[in-house]
C-alpha cells in the first residue's frame, strides 16, 4: 500500500490508515516509536541526501554550492513519510503475529500453488526450521568467534581481503556446526513420524472468521482509495 | 525384573549384524558395527545401556524404531518386522527417540508447538492434539513453558520438552540416546527423575544410553557392550560387581562398588554387589560395628 | 608470585535493559603461578563469565584485574598479549577445528603469536606427543578424526601456544569414562611438564576432586570460596545446598559420620575412602 502511494495525498492516506490500525491493535504507540529509533540515522542521511542532490526549479535556498528546492523539500518529507510508516507498520505486524502464525498463513495463503507443484509445505516448514535456529547459530557464531579470538585470531584490523581471510576460521566451524545440526534434526524429525504435509493436522488450525473479512475488505478499500488519490490529486 | 511379566516382549533383536559403507578413494570400506546380536526387552523394563563410544550402542538403538535396518536377522517390535514398510510410522509410534544434543531435536519456535509436531504428523485431530500436548507438558513438569521459545530453555528444560514430544505420541517404549551428556548436575537429575516417573506411572518401557554408572545403577537391567556385542546383560548389582572387567574395557562402576570390591578383594566380609548408597553406609556400619 | 589478581572484579550484563543481571558480583581474588586449580558453580554462577575475563574476553563493569602484574585494561593495545599469556579452551572445542589438516590447526595458534615456522613445528611434535595425537595423524583432516581425538586436537591447539594460564571450560563434557580419564590425564601431565598455570572448570566433583590441589567455587555471582581441596570438602553440606553435587563418597562418609564413625578426614576419592577404612578396621582388630 505505502508503495503504491506516489503522492503526498495518497500517502497521507496511508499514515491515516497506519494509525487507525495501530489504535486498532491497543499496542502502546511507546513501543512502536522504541522500533523506529534504530532507523532515524538512516532517516537522517537520506533526508539530507534527497534534500542537497535532488535539483527542482523553484529555489528556496541557494549556499555556496548547496540548492535546496521546494522539489527537494516535498520529496524528502514524502521518502521520510514512507520509510517511518514502512517500519512501524512491519513492527506492527511482528509484534502482533507470532513467526509461526505468519508462516501458517503463509502456507495457506499459498496453497493453491501445491496444483502447479510448487511445494509450498516444505517452504513453510524450511522457514519455521530457519527461524528456530536463527538464535542457536547466533549464540553459536558468538562461541566460535570467542574461541577463535582466545586463539589469537585477529578480526578487526587488516583491509577487506586481510579481514575476509580472518573470518575463515569462523565460517568454517559454523558451517561444519549447521550440518551436524542438519543431520540430527533431519533424524529426530524422521523419528517423531515427519514425512511431508500430506495428511497433516495442526496444533492450531488458522481460521477465517468475519472480522478477517472485514478487516480485507477494510484494506482493499483503502488500497483503492489511495490509487484513486494518486490520479486526481 | 521385579515381578514384572517376563513373557512380553516389546522388543525382539534377533542375531542382528550392520554395517556402515564408507566410500573413498581405496573403494568401499565395510565398518562392522553390529555382530550377531540378540536382545529381548520386554514392556515396563527400564533398561540402561553402557559402553564406551563407537562400541555400538547408538547403532543398535537405531534398530529399535527402524531408523536403520539390520543387514542380517530381524528386530521385532511388538511382533512385527522393522523391515515392514507399512508399519513404519506404528513402529515409530510405539518406539519414541530422544537425542543427546537437546537444541539439535526441537523443530519448532514454541514448546507446545514443538511437542505437537509428531500428532501433527500423524493426522490427529487437533482437539486430540490440544489434550495430549497439554497431558505431555504436564507430566514433564513444563507446562508453564509451554507458549516460550526453546532456545530461552535451560538444558533440562529442553531434553523434557523433546521427551514430552516423544510421549504425545503415547508410546510403549522410549529410548534415550544419551540424553544427560550434555546437561549439567541439576538438569541430569531433573531428566533422570522425568524418565524414572514415566517408567514407574505409564509403565513406559526404558531404553537409557548413558556414560554415568550412577543412572545406570538404578535400571533394572544393565546391558554392556563392547565392539558391537553384548558382553553383560544382568541387574545392575552383577554387572557393576565384575569391576575388573568393566574397567579393562574403559568403563567405570559406581564409587560405592569401587570401594565395596576394593575391601572385598582385601579380604572383607562385604558383598561386592553394593550400587547404592544406602546399601554402602549400611554394610560398611556393620562391617565396623562387628570389628569394634 | 600471583598471576591472576582480581580486586572487587564486577560484571553487568545488558545494563539499563529489563534483562539486568550481575553475573560476577564484586570477586577479589589471587590465584599463585603454577597452580592446578577447579572451578565449579551450577550453571549461571557466574564461572563462565568470570573465566572470560581472565583473557579479556570480557571488561569488567567495574573492578580490576591483573594478569602477570598488568592491568589488563589499562592500555587496550595489550588485549591479544594477554590472550597469549592467558589460554582458554572453551566447552567442545573440537567445534572450532577448520584447518585442512591437524597440523594447520594446532598451528593456528602459535601463527598468530607470530612464532617462527621451526619454532612452530617444535612446539607441535612436543604437544602432540603429550596428547596422544599420533604423528601420522598430522597430515590428516581433522574433520576425519574421532570425536576423542578431535577434543584432544583442539585442546592441543590452545596448549601449542603455552600460555602462562590454560583455562579449560568443562574439557570432559560428553566423553565417555575412558575419555574423560584420559583428558583429565592430559592436563595433570601437562601441569607437571610446563609447570603453567591451569584452571579447570568443571561441574563434576569427581573430577575435580581427582585432579587438583586448590578449588574455586562460585554461587549466584558471588565468590563462596577459594580455598585448598581438602578446606573446601569440609563445607560439603553448603556446595550439596548450592545444588552441586559432591562426590558419592563424601556423601557416604558424611553419613557414616552422622552414624557416630569416627573419621576426623574429609573423603572426596575412593583410595583416600579405602585407606581411611582400612585404618579404622584394623585399629578394631587390636
Amino acid at each position: 500500500m505505502l508503495f503504491s502511494a506516489t503522492s503526498f495525498y495518497s500517502l497521507l492516506l496511508g499514515f491515516a490508515f497506519l494509525i487507525f490500525i495501530v489504535i486498532l491493535s491497543q499496542i502502546p504507540v511507546k513501543m512502536i516509536i522504541k522500533g523506529l529509533k534504530p532507523i532515524i540515522p538512516i532517516v537522517i542521511i537520506t533526508t539530507a541526501l534527497n534534500l542537497f542532490f535532488i535539483t527542482g526549479e523553484t529555489v528556496l535556498l541557494k549556499f555556496w554550492v548547496i540548492t535546496i528546492t521546494l522539489e527537494s523539500v516535498k520529496f524528502t518529507v514524502f521518502i521520510a513519510v514512507r520509510i517511518i510508516c514502512l517500519i512501524a507498520g512491519t513492527s506492527l505486524l511482528t509484534y502482533t503475529t507470532s513467526p509461526i502464525t505468519l508462516t501458517d498463513a503463509i502456507e495457506r495463503l499459498f496453497n493453491p500453488l501445491k496444483k502447479i507443484k510448487v511445494p509450498v509445505h516444505e517452504l513453510a516448514m524450511m522457514m519455521t526450521i530457519a527461524l528456530r535456529f536463527i538464535p542457536t547459530l547466533i549464540e553459536e557464531t558468538d562461541k566460535i568467534m570467542s574461541a577463535q579470538k582466545a586463539r589469537g585470531a585477529d578480526l578487526e584490523t587488516g583491509g577487506i581481503v586481510q579481514r575476509s581471510k580472518a573470518f575463515i576460521p569462523i565460517l568454517i566451524p559454523l558451517f561444519v556446526s549447521a550440518f551436524r545440526r542438519a543431520d540430527d534434526l533431519a533424524l529426530a524429525m524422521e523419528c517423531r513420524c515427519y514425512r511431508g504435509g500430506e495428511g497433516r493436522t495442526r496444533l492450531k488450525q488458522l481460521k477465517t472468521s468475519t472480522i478477517d473479512y472485514i478487516a480485507l475488505a477494510l484494506t482493499i478499500l483503502f488500497l483503492a482509495l489511495v490509487i484513486i488519490f494518486n490520479f486526481y490529486f | 525384573m521385579k515381578g514384572k511379566n517376563l513373557m512380553d516382549k516389546i522388543i525382539e533383536v534377533k542375531n542382528i549384524s550392520f554395517s556402515y559403507k564408507n566410500e573413498d578413494e581405496t573403494g568401499i570400506n565395510q565398518i562392522e558395527v553390529l555382530k550377531n546380536v540378540s536382545l529381548d526387552i520386554y514392556k515396563g523394563e527400564f533398561i540402561a545401556v553402557l559402553g564406551h563410544n563407537g562400541c555400538g550402542k547408538s547403532t543398535l538403538a537405531k534398530h529399535f524404531n527402524s531408523v536403520l535396518l539390520p543387514d542380517s536377522g530381524e528386530v521385532f517390535v511388538n511382533g512385527i518386522n522393522t523391515k515392514d514398510e507399512n508399519k513404519l510410522f506404528d513402529i515409530r509410534q510405539s518406539v519414541g527417540m530422544v537425542f543427546q544434543n537437546p537444541d539439535n531435536q526441537i523443530v519448532a519456535t514454541i514448546v507446545e508447538e514443538d511437542v505437537a509436531f509428531a500428532l501433527e504428523n500423524l493426522g490427529v485431530e487437533p482437539a486430540e492434539i490440544r489434550r495430549r500436548v497439554d497431558d505431555a507438558l504436564k507430566t514433564v513438569n513444563m507446562f508453564d513453558y509451554k507458549d516460550h521459545a526453546p532456545h530461552r530453555l535451560s538444558g533440562g528444560q529442553k531434553q523434557r520438552v523433546a521427551i514430552a514430544g516423544v510421549i504425545a505420541m503415547r508410546p510403549q517404549c522410549i529410548v534415550l540416546d544419551e540424553p544427560t551428556a550434555m546437561l549439567d548436575p541439576k538438569g541430569r537429575s531433573e531428566v533422570l527423575k522425568t524418565i524414572k516417573y514415566l517408567n514407574k506411572n505409564f509403565n513406559i518401557t526404558i531404553i537409557l544410553i548413558t556414560h554415568y554408572m550412577e543412572e545406570a545403577a538404578q535400571a533394572d537391567r544393565v546391558v554392556v557392550m563392547e565392539k558391537g556385542q553384548i558382553i553383560l546383560n544382568d541387574a545392575p548389582e552383577k554387572v557393576f560387581s565384575q569391576v575388573d572387567k568393566l574397567k579393562s574395557i574403559g568403563l567405570d562402576v559406581p564409587q560405592v562398588t569401587e570401594l565395596c570390591y576394593g575391601l572385598n578383594q582385601l579380604g572383607y566380609n562385604i558383598s561386592t554387589e553394593i550400587i547404592s548408597e544406602d546399601e554402602c553406609v549400611n554394610a560398611l556400619l556393620s562391617l565396623i560395628n562387628n570389628k569394634s | 608470585m600471583s598471576i591472576i589478581k582480581t580486586e572487587n572484579l564486577t560484571y553487568v550484563y545488558g545494563d539499563g535493559t529489563p534483562f539486568k543481571k550481575t553475573a560476577v558480583d564484586n570477586v577479589s581474588l589471587e590465584i599463585q603461578k603454577g597452580e592446578l586449580v577447579g572451578i565449579i558453580g551450577h550453571t549461571g554462577s557466574g564461572k563462565s563469565t568470570l573465566i572470560q575475563h581472565f583473557n579479556a574476553l570480557l571488561k569488567p563493569t567495574s573492578g580490576k584485574i591483573f594478569i602477570d602484574g598488568e592491568d589488563v585494561w589499562a592500555e587496550k593495545t595489550k588485549l591479544r598479549d594477554i590472550r597469549f599469556k592467558v589460554g582458554l579452551v572453551f566447552q567442545y572445542p573440537e567445534y572450532q577445528l577448520f584447518e585442512e589438516t591437524v597440523y594447520k590447526d594446532i598451528a593456528f595458534g602459535p601463527k598468530n603469536m607470530g612464532l617462527s615456522d621451526d619454532e612452530i613445528k617444535k612446539r607441535i611434535f612436543d604437544i602432540s606427543r603429550l596428547v596422544g595425537i599420533n604423528s601420522d595423524l598430522l597430515q590428516k583432516s581433522p574433520f576425519e578424526l574421532s570425536g576423542g581425538q578431535k577434543r584432544r586436537v583442539a585442546i592441543a591447539g590452545v596448549m601449542a601456544m603455552e600460555p602462562e594460564v590454560l583455562i579449560l571450560d568443562e574439557p570432559t563434557a560428553g566423553l565417555d569414562p575412558k575419555g574423560r580419564d584420559r583428558i583429565l590425564g592430559i592436563i595433570k601431565e601437562y601441569h607437571k611438564e610446563k609447570g603453567n598455570t591451569v584452571l579447570l572448570v568443571s561441574h563434576s566433583m569427581e573430577d575435580i576432586a581427582k585432579s587438583v590441589s586448590k578449588i574455586l567455587v562460585m554461587n549466584e555471582s558471588k565468590l563462596f570460596c577459594y580455598d585448598d581441596t581438602v578446606n573446601v570438602f569440609k563445607r560439603s553440606e553448603e556446595i550439596t545446598k548450592m545444588g552441586l553435587s559432591v562426590p558419592q563418597i563424601t556423601r557416604v562418609f558424611n553419613r557414616l559420620k552422622q552414624a557416630g564413625v569416627s573419621i576426623d578426614e574429609d573423603i572426596y576419592t575412593v583410595d583416600y575412602a579405602k585407606k581411611t577404612l582400612l585404618r579404622i578396621l584394623q585399629k578394631g582388630e587390636i
